[in-house]
């Protein structure tokens, strides 16, 4: 049944939604547009063609999946994101250096301070302005922390996908402590906006190493407890051994990175490999996989929620003995702590040219890479001489991940894709931006 | 069942009106779409996580499928290329149906003045509770939901505007 | 197993391809090596191929803007054309980064490095996308972000931020006014 007319493959537009939507109201697809993407069976209407989001349960967000199925089996998969795509690069354009950490906590959300590490090192680095010791223990401290947020939501909302309801209700249980903690240090449960550049917004309160101290007691005890739930779970590891398989070679081709890339074999750790504030002074493991499956790339996330209790406890050591203050006596870049404003003309100049203009940095460009829970965030920033950014660019490791999702699920099942969706963990607002 | 119970007597017999009778049985089973954007989805989640426990209010149970739900939360901020998705969400849905517009971004815009972002989803669906916060703490949500809860509660049968015969 | 030593890539480039690296740019530790926009298949693939260099890992692509609202179309300083396009590299082998780039002008396209790399592809969407820059041989050059029928390129730094008026309670009503609120 050969066809070659405009059938709509998208959604048809009701006209109630005319008037506000304006531009980028109506998109059609018809089957000519998919040729070369699709197999030609598709075209012939061999095989089935079924569109997976943007609405679905278990795409992790609005992440829309264009499948093309011979009976359960994906033949291809054509992902397409955009649908969260916010302009954040283009606002930081219009913004100052100090207001634009604001708009990086809400890329990837669920590891807001990972964001603001890897713009304020990029501005850092730019401006050639130093960090004190003091805030960058802090800032391992919050990353880490971040980390075990980000793998415990990864954690309850992948066991979630693949029917384990109750894996979820632990893991939120305590990402909830971990929240209560970034409150008490940025005032905001989820977008601290606490790492800036220069160094933190404010030293650590003095509940806050109780706090975490008691976090770091019992922790490790649940880790165990999830993975009693799952990782000898007979269903678990038939739903994820040799599912989503990717060799090395295909995962490096591919600029996977993070634990999809240590899920692999490659040992490819920005923490280890380049390491930033501080991080070669801490003793802690990357856990590597084997096969490459999904059930690797969990296993990895598991262990590296381990390592981060590890770093964390020696940070917490450090932490005392640690010189400097909380953020960087560079009163050119850094505002002057409020106590100095009734004293010195001198701060207030400062503090008022800080907030209103805000510094000038070079027409220069770097690029500064950190490891976020997700794999490698990198921050392209070019300066134009003055107080705004010239371009911001972020490579994110979740569009990474997506655009490889094609080739990651073909050949499996249709059941298979939800655990291979889950397992990459991309985060919509990571991928669009 | 405190209202109920309060009424029963050893009769076992409630005198109400109807109006009062539907509409506790709305708000004590409003099933959310199972529908999150951004930010705001992940505190939404955590409102239905073990901590804050949405199942209180009888909001457990999210549907995946607009026409089996009541209430939609638009958790997140509306891009332009999402919005006709919503439109077709809202919709899809059977009346009586209500949104809560759930942080900044989805009241207003939020810190999203930009090209890419709709200047709050109230441009394209009818918003009945706006949820303020970016993103509101579950707390915040919860008071959204009840808010809605005393609006639907207020609501009269002879004012039910019937699909189609408009 | 034995592993040869590093080469500086600027070296290698004069020695073993010379006349295509048109110069070099250091700042803060970082290399830059500027190529001819028809180079840049040619000498990233001299960059992962060759014994001493093995960038193998391609961590981004990214664009930039030259364009200046002041000085108008057809000035872009020091910089030879409107766009740079960056390509930053890195090597698995000898942990180091590297960055290349070029310039282009509007509508001049840059040979594709699909086929060096699969990770390419989204990349160089993203930036036809947001830029407008064609990659010549790619192999499904469309948008990737916006909607299909968007028109204009929106991180060009000619295309507005695009904002509307922020309602106060001083010209709220004037806002409602002509504001789309949507009805059920």
């Amino acid at each position: 049944m050969a066809t070659t007319s405009k059938r709509p493959l998208a959604l048809e537009i009701p006209e109630a939604t005319e008037n506000a939507l304006g531009q980028g109201q109506t998109w059609e697809g018809s089957l000519e547009d998919l040729r070369g993407l699709v197999s030609d069976r598709a075209i012939t209407g061999e095989t089935m063609l079924l569109n997976l989001g943007p609405h679905h349960p278990s795409t992790h967000g609005v992440l829309r999946l264009l499948l093309e199925l011979d009976g359960e089996e994906i033949v291809t998969c054509l992902p397409d994101v955009g649908y969260l795509h916010t302009g954040i690069e283009k606002n930081i354009e219009s913004k100052s250096y100090e207001k634009a950490v604001t708009l990086t906590d809400r890329m990837d959300y669920l590891a807001p301070m990972s964001n603001n590490a890897v713009f304020s090192l990029a501005v850092e680095k730019l401006t050639g302005l130093d960090v004190p010791e003091r805030a960058q223990v802090i800032r391992v401290i919050c990353l880490e922390l971040t980390r075990l947020n980000s793998h415990l939501v990864w954690l309850g909302t992948h066991a979630m996908d693949m029917g384990a309801m109750s894996v979820f209700l632990y893991c939120f249980r305590e990402r909830e402590f971990i929240l209560d903690m970034f409150e008490k240090l940025g005032g905001q449960r989820m977008m601290t906006s606490y790492i800036r550049p220069g160094g933190v917004w404010r030293d650590l309160p003095e509940d806050f190493l109780p706090a975490l101290e008691k976090f770091l007691g019992y922790f490790p005890n649940r880790i165990d407890d999830y993975e009693k739930l799952l990782t000898n779970n007979p269903i678990w590891r038939d739903r994820t051994e040799g599912i989503g398989v990717i060799e090395p070679e295909e995962a490096i081709a591919l600029a996977l990175s993070g634990p999809c890339l240590r899920g692999s074999g490659v040992n490819f750790d920005i923490r280890k490999a380049m390491p930033y504030s501080g991080y070669e002074n801490y003793d802690f493991n990357v856990p590597l996989g084997e096969h490459g499956d999904v059930f690797d790339r969990y296993i990895i996330r598991v262990h590296e929620m381990r390592e981060s209790v590890k770093i964390i406890q020696q940070a917490i050591k450090k932490l005392s003995s640690a010189s400097g203050g909380f953020r960087s006596n560079n009163r050119k870049f850094v505002p002057p702590p409020r106590a100095e404003l009734g004293r010195s003309m001198e701060a207030v100049i400062h503090h008022f040219k800080l907030w209103t203009e805000g510094y000038s940095v070079p027409d220069e460009e770097v690029y500064v890479a950190i490891e976020s829970p997700r794999g490698e965030i990198g921050c392209y920033l070019h300066g134009t001489g003055g107080n705004k950014p010239r371009r911001v660019h972020f490579k994110t490791p979740s569009f990474m991940h997506i655009s490889a999702l094609g080739k990651l699920c073909s050949g499996y099942m249709l059941a298979d894709l939800i655990g291979i969706v889950g397992s990459i963990d991309c985060v919509l607002g990571d991928s669009d931006r | 069942m405190g209202v109920v119970s309060s009424k029963l007597g050893d009769l076992g017999v409630v005198t109400t009106t109807l109006d009062v009778a539907v509409n506790w049985a709305r708000t004590g089973a409003m099933w959310p779409l199972l529908f999150g954007l951004a930010c705001c989805a992940i505190e939404m989640m955590s409102t239905q996580a073990g901590n804050y426990d949405l199942s209180r209010f009888g909001m457990e149970l999210n549907r995946a499928s607009p026409r089996q739900s009541d209430l939609i939360i638009v958790a997140g901020r509306v891009t332009r290329k999402m919005a006709p998705v919503i439109r077709q969400l809202y919709d899809q849905m059977a009346a009586p149906r209500y949104v809560i517009s759930m942080g900044d971004c989805a009241s207003c815009g939020g810190v999203y003045n930009n090209y890419a972002i709709v200047q709050g989803v109230d441009e394209i669906i009818p918003v009945d509770v706006y949820v303020a916060g970016c993103p509101p703490r579950p707390e915040q949500l919860i008071h959204g939901i009840l808010t809605l809860h005393e609006r639907v509660q207020g609501e009269r049968l002879k004012n039910w505007v019937v699909e189609g015969a408009r | 197993m034995h592993i040869p030593d590093a080469l500086a890539p600027a070296v290698a480039f004069e020695e073993l391809l010379p006349g295509v690296l048109k110069g070099t740019h250091e700042f803060r530790g970082e290399l830059t090596l500027i190529v001819d926009p028809a180079d840049v298949e040619r000498a990233v693939r001299f960059l992962r191929d060759t014994r001493g260099l093995i960038f193998n890992y391609l961590s981004d692509i990214s664009a930039v803007d030259y364009f200046d609202p002041i000085k108008g179309y057809g000035d872009y300083g020091d910089r030879p054309a409107r766009f740079g396009v960056s390509y930053h590299l890195y090597s698995l082998l000898y942990n180091r980064r590297i960055r290349l780039k070029t310039f282009v002008d509007e509508d001049v396209a840059i040979p594709t490095i699909t086929t060096l790399w699969d990770g390419a592809n989204w990349l160089e969407r993203e930036i036809f996308d947001m830029m407008g820059i064609p990659f010549e041989g790619h192999p499904n050059l469309r948008r990737v972000l916006m909607p299909e029928d968007w028109e204009g390129h929106p991180h060009r730094r000619d295309y507005p931020l695009g904002y509307e008026t922020i309602m106060f309670s001083f010209n709220a009503d004037e806002i409602n006014k002509h504001k789309p609120y949507a009805k059920d």
